[in-house]
This record gives C-alpha cells, structure tokens and sequence, in this order.
C-alpha cells in the first residue's frame, strides 16, 4: 500500500500565535512528518528603515518589532547607542529600566498563559491572565503614556520619571499578581488536561539545544541555566537578588512552562527590589537636539535577555546622524523557523501551535 | 500522574469562584491616564509654526498649512501643523521637540469618522476644546529643544578697560559646533535677515564641522561677514524659535567663528573661490566703501561689470570702520575684506570725495550706472544752549578720530547723551581713555535702543547709565571751557495711543554734573551737497532719505541707485548689505535686460 502524505496550511493569519507566518505541514494521518515554515507576511523592513531615520527617529521603530514585549528592544537599541557615543546613563534610569523590562516579562508571560493554554482548548485561563495583564498596562499607560508601544526607553535614560505614587501602585499590581499566580497554578498547573497535553510533547535534545543557538525558557527548560541577567549582567541586574530555574526533566512544553512558572515569581520579587533600591536623581541624560545628533564612528553589540530568550543588536555608526546599520537578533529566529521544524516531525497536528506558544515564536522578530 | 488524577480535575473548578466579578478589561469607560499620548492638540497662538514636528516626524504624518485667520508675522511662518492621523503612530517625538511648548498630546483617544480625509485635521482648530485634557506635553526641562546657550568668552570688565583689544573671544571649534547644535533649521531667522542669509545652511555645516562649506555659503550674499559676525544687529536672532522658551542660537557669534577661519584676503579668495564671469563691457561707479556700496561692487565684479568704487576716507567699510571702536571690530577685520574684494577685481579709489575731489557729473557721464551708498556722516545737533562749547563734540566724530588712530582729550569725566549703540560706543571708549563715563538718556534702560550686551557690557566697565534724564544745557567757564552738564529728571507717561511711555520733565529736578566732556550721540542724516541741482530735482527724497524701488533700489533717474542708511530706516549693516545685493540685480536688469 502506497504512503500517503496530506498538506496542511497552517497560517499565515495568526496561526495559534500572535503575528503572521505561515507552517506548511506534511501529515500522514494525524501525525507530522515535514514542517516547513514560511515567512514574508510581516517584513516591514525595521532595519532598512533605521538606515534613513536619524538616531532619536529610529527608537520610536525599534519597539514594534515586538507586540507582546516592545521594551527590550528599546532598551537593546538605547544601550547600543549609549555605548557607541559613551553617554552616561543616570542610576536611577537604570533601574527605572530594569523595571519596565520586568513589568513587560511579567505581560509577556500573562499573554503566553493565554496563548499556551488557548491552543490546548483551555479558554478561561487565557480570559484571566489577559485581563490582569491589562492592570500592567495600565501601569503602562500611566509610566509611558502609552499602553503597548511604550516608547519610554531612549538613548540617554528614560522620558519621563515616575508619577506620583506610581511605585505604590506597582507594588500593590504586584501584591495581587502573586496571589493570582496561585490561582493560575490550580487552573493550569494543577489541571490534568494541561498536565496531559504538555507533558512529553515537543521535546528539545538539550545537546542539539546549544548547538541550535536555542535562547530563553527553551534553553533553561533543557536544564540548563543560562540567563543573559546573570551571565553578562546589564543596567543593574548584577546588584538585584533573583534566581534561574534549574528545570529537572524532559525539557518538552511542561518543563518550559514550569520555567515561566518560575520567572515570572522572580520578576515580582526583582521589582520590588527596584522600587526599594531606586535612588533619587535625575532619570535622563540629555542628547542633544535630535536633528542634529551624531552618534560617532564605531559598533556596539548588546544583548538583554526577553521573556523569549536572548535579543541582541548589532549597532554600527559611521558618525553621521543616522545609524549606518542596525542588526537585530531575536531568539524567535532561532526558536521559530529552524528549531520549529525539526521539532514538529512527530508530533500531532493538534500539538503544533501548543508547541509553537511553548518556543514564544513571534514572527516580527524572525522578520525585522 | 494518571488521568483520574481527582485533584487535577477538581482544581480547574476553583476557578467558579470568579463568577460574578466585575470584568476590568474595558478601559474605554475609563479617562486616560495624565501622561497618555492621545490625539493632537496645538495652542495657535502659542505656535510659531517652525515647522520642527513637521520635520522629526519620520511618519511623515504632520504637514505645515496656512489656516485662515492666523497671518505671518516676524517670528511667526503663519503655518500650523495638521496631523494625519492615519499615520501618526503616537511616540510623541513631536512634542518632544516643538520649542515653544504649543503642541501636546490629550487624554481623548476615540476619534471615529467614516470620511477618510478627515483624518487630516489640524490640532487646536479641529479640537478647539481640548486644551483641558492635555497630557503628554513636554517644559523646558524634558523638551530636546536645547535652551541653553553655550556662554562666549569675554575678557574681564576691569581689564579691558586697559586697551582697545576685542573684548569678545569667540568660540571655539568645540564650542561652535556645540552651539550650532541647538539650531533646529526653521528658517524664520532666514526670513527676518534684511539680507535672507542661508543661516540654517552654513549652521548645518558648522555643527558638522564643515567651516570652509559654511564660509562658502555665507558669502553666497555677504561679502562682510565678519563685520556681520561681530557688530551685527542679529534680528534673525530675535525670532529664533528656540528664543520662546529659552536662549536664542548665538547666530551672530556662529558666523564670527566660521568666517574668523578663513585669517587673510588669500585665503578667503581660495576657500570661496568665486566663480567670476567673464567682463560684459558695463561699467558702475559706486559712491561710498561702506557695507552697501562695497556689496554692490563685489557682486559687480563676479558677474563681469567693471566697478569703481570712490571713498572720501582712506580705509573701506564705511561707518563700520570708522564708527565702531575697534574693540568690537578690530582693523584686520575689515581690512582683510575689502582686500578680498580688491583681489576679485572690484578698484577702490581711498581719499577721493565725490563733490571736492571728484565732480558727480564726471561720474554720473563716464558710467552706465552709478550706486549711491554714502550713509548718514552729518550728526544731529543737540539743539541745545553751550552745544559749541570747547569740550563739546558729537560722538560720530569722536569715534572718527580714534579709530582712524588720533587722540582726544577727553579730561576726568564726560556725560555722553543718547542711547543707542554709537552712545554705547562712545561711552566706553571715553572709558578707555581713562575716564570715569556717564550716559544720559531720556527714557528707561530697558527702553534703550541699543544692543543689551553693548549696555551690560557698559556697565561692566563701570559706564554709569542715568536713565530718564532730558539734556538742558552743556554749562562753560570763563574760557568757553565745558565744566558741566545739566539735566532735568523725567518721568515716564504711558502714551495714549499705546506706544512706548514718553519722558516728561519733572519741574525743578535739574541737577548739574561737573565733566570736562560732553559727547552728543542722538543721530545722524545724510549730506547731499555733491549733488548738482538738477539731479537733486530728478530724485525723490522722503525725511531725509533716497525713495527707491524696493526690490531693484533704483531711484527715479532710472542710471542711480541707491542703498544704505541713505535709503532704509533701519540703519544698520545687514540692511545697508541687503540693499547692496537688492542693487546687483536691479542694476544688471538695467543694463543687461
């Protein structure tokens, strides 16, 4: 009897994922034997694009590159700059940063609870954690102005300092997270449904997982605990007290569930950190009238870890008022097209967007 | 973990217990917060329509467009920004970088219409209501707009009491391209300069370190920029948009320490290397080497007229040379220019006065055109008792003699009259002859139509300013012999018509000030008596001065021309060099058609 082989699109319209790209799956019956991803759908060009905005212009392009979490790449994009051109950054800026960084790891995470149990069928989780998502970003909206594209993070500092009473406001969002969390934990974590679905599915070679380049909740999920927050400590992580994962298990979806599980524990306990460190100062050293803003010759690489893993930006000035090049390397490229395909040989159908919230696979980031 | 696992099923069922609470995802019932970055608001009549947002918008999104009943001032383009909100994509980098602070962003967010071009409207006329709800708005302190004015360099008050050296230092390399960071290219200083100098142009150079481009640039339509840079009236400076809400660009001080680059004749004539057309068979004889008629003669010679310059003194430049104590603009200054121009081909006849040396008439046949650019030499008269005095003398004079290297003796004390910047002028030499200085004026300081850096640079010399003070009478000795001043307090009356308050003598307050000196600057006018009566007849005057056609400073007789303080009532260099330039191309249309 002859083998037969049916072809699935999967995509490009949001396929179980936030953003567009498309998965052309080879099935026989219900199992996978050949995905292969295509991209395209989204290319907005945000290198390109940099090449011919002046240096302030191209931070306000930088944070779309990411919907669910824009701000590492402002953070990315302003510490690249800052490196190249030797601006001081005031102290309390940094920790103003580390702050929003954690408070958009903490949304990010809220939105993938509802994307990793949204694809396995469990709705109410999705409705709960997006919904407290929305107390964030009204934090958010209250820090930055803005509730998404925070665009708060520049060269040099911050925009604005905090408003009155903000930190107050964090800490009491922070209050009724944790006790959210537990929550979370007996609707997802504690739910045999999730339990049977994530355990043992799309499961990564931890040795194959280096040599990918995997990042992130992928890469701890193998056991291993790398953490660019640790590793290569940036803005003032190196004088905060917050732990990595150390994952026991089979690093498929649950083991990378579990890590989120974890960090998102850990980014409460960072911010609180942040709001007792946080001295008084100034929040922003000043660039000079953007119109006229040179940056001097030289490159910078920098890197910030994402809720999605390692995001880092190759930076190059040749001393003119625009950035000559600007390379930006999210773990989506790695965790959403090469590690993607192999992964889903094997698995159900009804495992393929399941596995793809697991990796965070966000296609503007593979698509800059 | 099996599948009948009955905590794992229960556990989901916790989650009952939600039922009933209040959803908190709708935030459209909800106001904005206070920093939210919503929809535009612009307050009009703060707006100077310098078009900066327009720039930094890398969407594209904001356009500049005339709205009725806002109208182009000095200061003001008349344009206002108006926002397609189709692409604003709300990062608010265009309030960070408005100037003066005008436009914001409000808490409104819900703006729904099925006609797609009104998503074009123009913040402030479209939401007329909404400058209570803004929000995202930047002050002084958060704008980029940089207010603060890298300072200049100045020698200390006590010591340049001591001699004529140049009491500014200028910038340097550092400092100008710091300074010339802060200009944000609106142009509405380009639009103010009575000669419409490329000033964001050369600006834009400096701040790249360009300067042999900016020199370039600037002697596109300036042939004395270095006068310009140093004794300029800088009214570009006025309306510099950074000026609302902070220090206006030091414009001014930019083109000193571009054009200070370029140290001699030869090395102006290599760096601008004008291109210089080849001769058209015209002649012009210009009357005058000050800024307008020494502009006319050099963009004369660059496009191929043969040009006669006649000067009654023995340097070029005018009242700048001869007027302005070299203090403020030393010799080499001026100098090194008029070489320049020499170099281009442009003859200076020095010591040749039109009327004694020279006849009109000679010039008037043996040209095809003539410019006349004499200025104002006659000063006014105070009109008042012991005016003859020994010891009385008119600063214009006085200013002639020193700078053309003479001495005076000024004595111990000396009053000087008036309040404009040759007052000033007059004042601080007297004090750099050593002696101790009065200024009288009739209205207050801050009335003073002087330079304020000349006026506080005058008082750190220890020049004593009493304002409010009517001249009365110069009071001599036995020898006819200045001894004293006398001078009534004023007070100020608001005018009724709403013009500045006018000074009114209080009864009985004359005071008298022993001076050995009394040095009258109250103005000056033109002296026409070269002028042959027929031609005299021929050409309009108005108060004193030539009536010309605006754009071509042709005067009735269609062969003269005219410029400079003789023609405009502005009475500066930048005019009288605007009316040089305006003059080239009226005078090539009338020769060249």
């Amino acid at each position: 009897m002859r083998e037969e082989t049916t072809t699935i699109y999967l995509g490009p319209q949001h396929p179980g994922i936030t953003g567009n790209m498309m998965v052309k799956l080879q099935v026989k019956g219900d199992t996978v034997v050949k995905a292969e991803t295509h991209v395209g759908y989204l290319h907005r060009g945000f290198e390109k694009l940099m090449e011919r905005r002046n240096w302030l212009q191209s931070f306000t392009i930088v944070c779309r590159i990411c919907v669910p979490e824009p701000d590492p790449n402002e953070e990315n994009y302003s510490r690249a700059v800052e490196e190249i051109e030797g601006r001081e950054v005031p102290e309390r800026a940094k920790y103003i940063r580390v702050m929003v960084l954690e408070l958009a790891r903490i949304a990010s995470y809220l939105l993938w609870y509802g994307g990793q149990n949204g694809s396995a069928g469990l709705y109410t989780m999705g409705q709960w954690s997006v919904g407290d998502r929305n107390y964030i970003l009204d934090l958010f909206e209250e820090l930055t102005g803005g509730r998404v594209y925070h665009m708060y993070i520049w060269p040099g500092g911050v925009r604005r300092d905090l408003p009155e009473g903000f930190a107050d406001k964090v800490l009491k969002t922070m209050d009724y997270l944790e006790k959210r969390l537990d929550e979370y934990d007996k609707l997802m974590f504690e739910n045999s449904i999730f339990q049977q679905r994530a355990q043992g599915v799309g499961i990564i070679d931890p040795a194959k997982a280096v040599e990918w380049g995997v990042v992130g909740p992928p890469l701890r999920g193998c056991g291993i605990q790398s953490d660019v927050r640790k590793d290569d400590p940036y803005e003032v992580y190196d004088k905060l007290d917050f732990e990595v994962p150390k994952i026991e298990g089979k690093s498929d979806v649950w083991a990378r569930a579990l890590v989120r599980r974890f960090e998102i524990r850990e980014s409460i306990k960072i911010i609180r950190q942040v709001i007792e460190k946080m001295p008084a100062g100034e929040v922003y050293n000043k660039v000079p009238n953007p119109m006229k803003w040179i940056v001097p010759k030289g490159d910078a690489f920098v890197k910030t870890e994402s809720a999605r893993g390692e995001f880092a930006y190759y930076m190059v000035s040749d001393g003119s008022d625009k950035p000559r090049r600007v390379h930006v390397k999210g773990p989506a490229y790695v965790h959403g097209v090469s590690l993607l395909e192999n992964l889903l040989v094997g698995e159900n159908i009804a495992d393929v967007s399941f596995i793809m919230n697991s990796l965070g696979t966000c296609p503007p980031e593979i698509e800059r | 973990m099996s599948f009948f696992d009955l905590k794992g099923l229960l556990s989901p069922l916790t989650g009952l217990q939600q039922f009933g609470r209040k959803p908190h995802t709708l935030t459209y019932t909800k106001e904005a917060a206070d920093r939210y970055r919503g929809l535009h608001f612009n307050k009009l009549d703060q707006c100077i329509g310098c078009g900066n947002c327009s720039t930094i918008c890398m969407n594209e999104a904001i356009d500049m467009i005339h709205i009725e009943g806002i109208e182009g001032k000095n200061g003001d383009s008349g344009l206002r920004p108006r926002v397609d909100n189709g692409r604003c994509c709300w990062c608010a980098l265009c309030v960070e970088v408005c100037p003066t602070g005008s436009l914001n962003l409000t808490k409104d967010y819900i703006y729904v219409t099925d006609d797609a071009d009104s998503f074009l409207w123009t913040p402030g006329k479209n939401n007329p209501d909404a400058e209570e709800k803004i929000s995202f708005h930047s002050d002084v302190d958060t704008s980029l707009s940089m207010y603060q004015r890298v300072p200049m360099r100045e020698m200390d008050g006590t010591e340049r009491v001591s001699s004529f050296a140049e009491v500014v230092l200028g910038y340097n390399d550092e400092e100008a391209r710091a300074e010339a960071q802060r200009c944000i290219s609106c142009s509405l200083c380009t639009e103010v300069c009575p000669d419409h100098m490329h000033i964001p142009e050369y600006i834009n150079a400096i701040a790249r370190g360009e300067n042999e481009e900016a020199i370039r640039i600037i002697y596109d339509n300036n042939p004395l920029p270095e006068m310009c840079g140093k004794v300029c009236t800088r009214r570009c400076e006025d309306v510099c948009a950074i000026a609302v809400r902070g220090e206006p660009v030091a414009i001014r001080w930019l083109k000193r320490y571009a054009t200070e680059q370029a140290k001699t004749a030869d090395m102006i004539k290599e760096i601008v290397n004008p291109k210089i057309e080849a001769p058209n068979g015209k002649k012009v004889g210009i009357i005058g080497a000050g800024p307008s008629g020494l502009t006319a003669g050099y963009y004369l010679a660059l496009r191929g007229f043969d040009v006669t310059i006649y000067e009654a003194k023995s340097h070029g430049g005018g009242m700048t040379f001869y007027g302005i104590p070299k203090y403020r603009l030393p010799y080499e200054s001026i100098n090194k220019q008029v070489e320049y121009m020499q170099k281009i081909g442009v003859k200076i006849n020095f010591n040749t006065r039109v009327g004694k040396d020279i006849q009109f008439e000679e010039i008037y046949n043996k040209y095809d055109a003539v410019f006349i650019g004499i200025g104002f030499e006659k000063p006014w008269k105070l009109g008042m008792i012991g005016e003859d005095l020994n010891g009385s003398m008119q600063a214009v004079k006085f200013l002639e003699i020193i700078n053309e290297g003479g001495s005076v003796d000024v004595g111990k004390h000396v009053v000087v009259v008036g309040g404009g910047n040759v007052a000033i002028d007059a004042a601080r030499v007297a004090r750099r002859l050593g002696a101790d200085v009065d200024i009288v004026y009739r209205r207050r300081v801050q009335d003073m139509p002087a330079d304020w850096e000349e006026i506080e640079g005058a008082e750190d010399e220890g020049v004593n300013i009493i304002p409010q003070g009517i001249p009365i009478e110069v009071i001599g000795d036995e020898n006819g012999k200045v001894k004293a001043f006398r001078y009534a307090k004023a007070e100020m009356i608001p005018d009724p018509k709403g013009g500045r308050p006018r000074p009114q003598q209080i009864e009985g307050s004359e005071t008298d000030i022993a001076c050995d000196t009394v040095i009258a600057a109250i103005g000056q006018e033109a002296d026409y008596s070269f002028f042959p009566e027929d031609v005299k007849n021929k050409i309009k005057f108005e108060r004193g001065r030539f009536v010309v056609n605006q754009k071509t400073k042709q005067t009735d007789d269609p062969k003269i021309f005219a410029g400079g303080d003789a023609v405009n009532r502005t009475a500066d260099a930048i005019s009288a060099i605007a009316d040089g330039f305006n003059a080239v191309k009226g005078i090539e249309k009338y020769l060249l058609g």
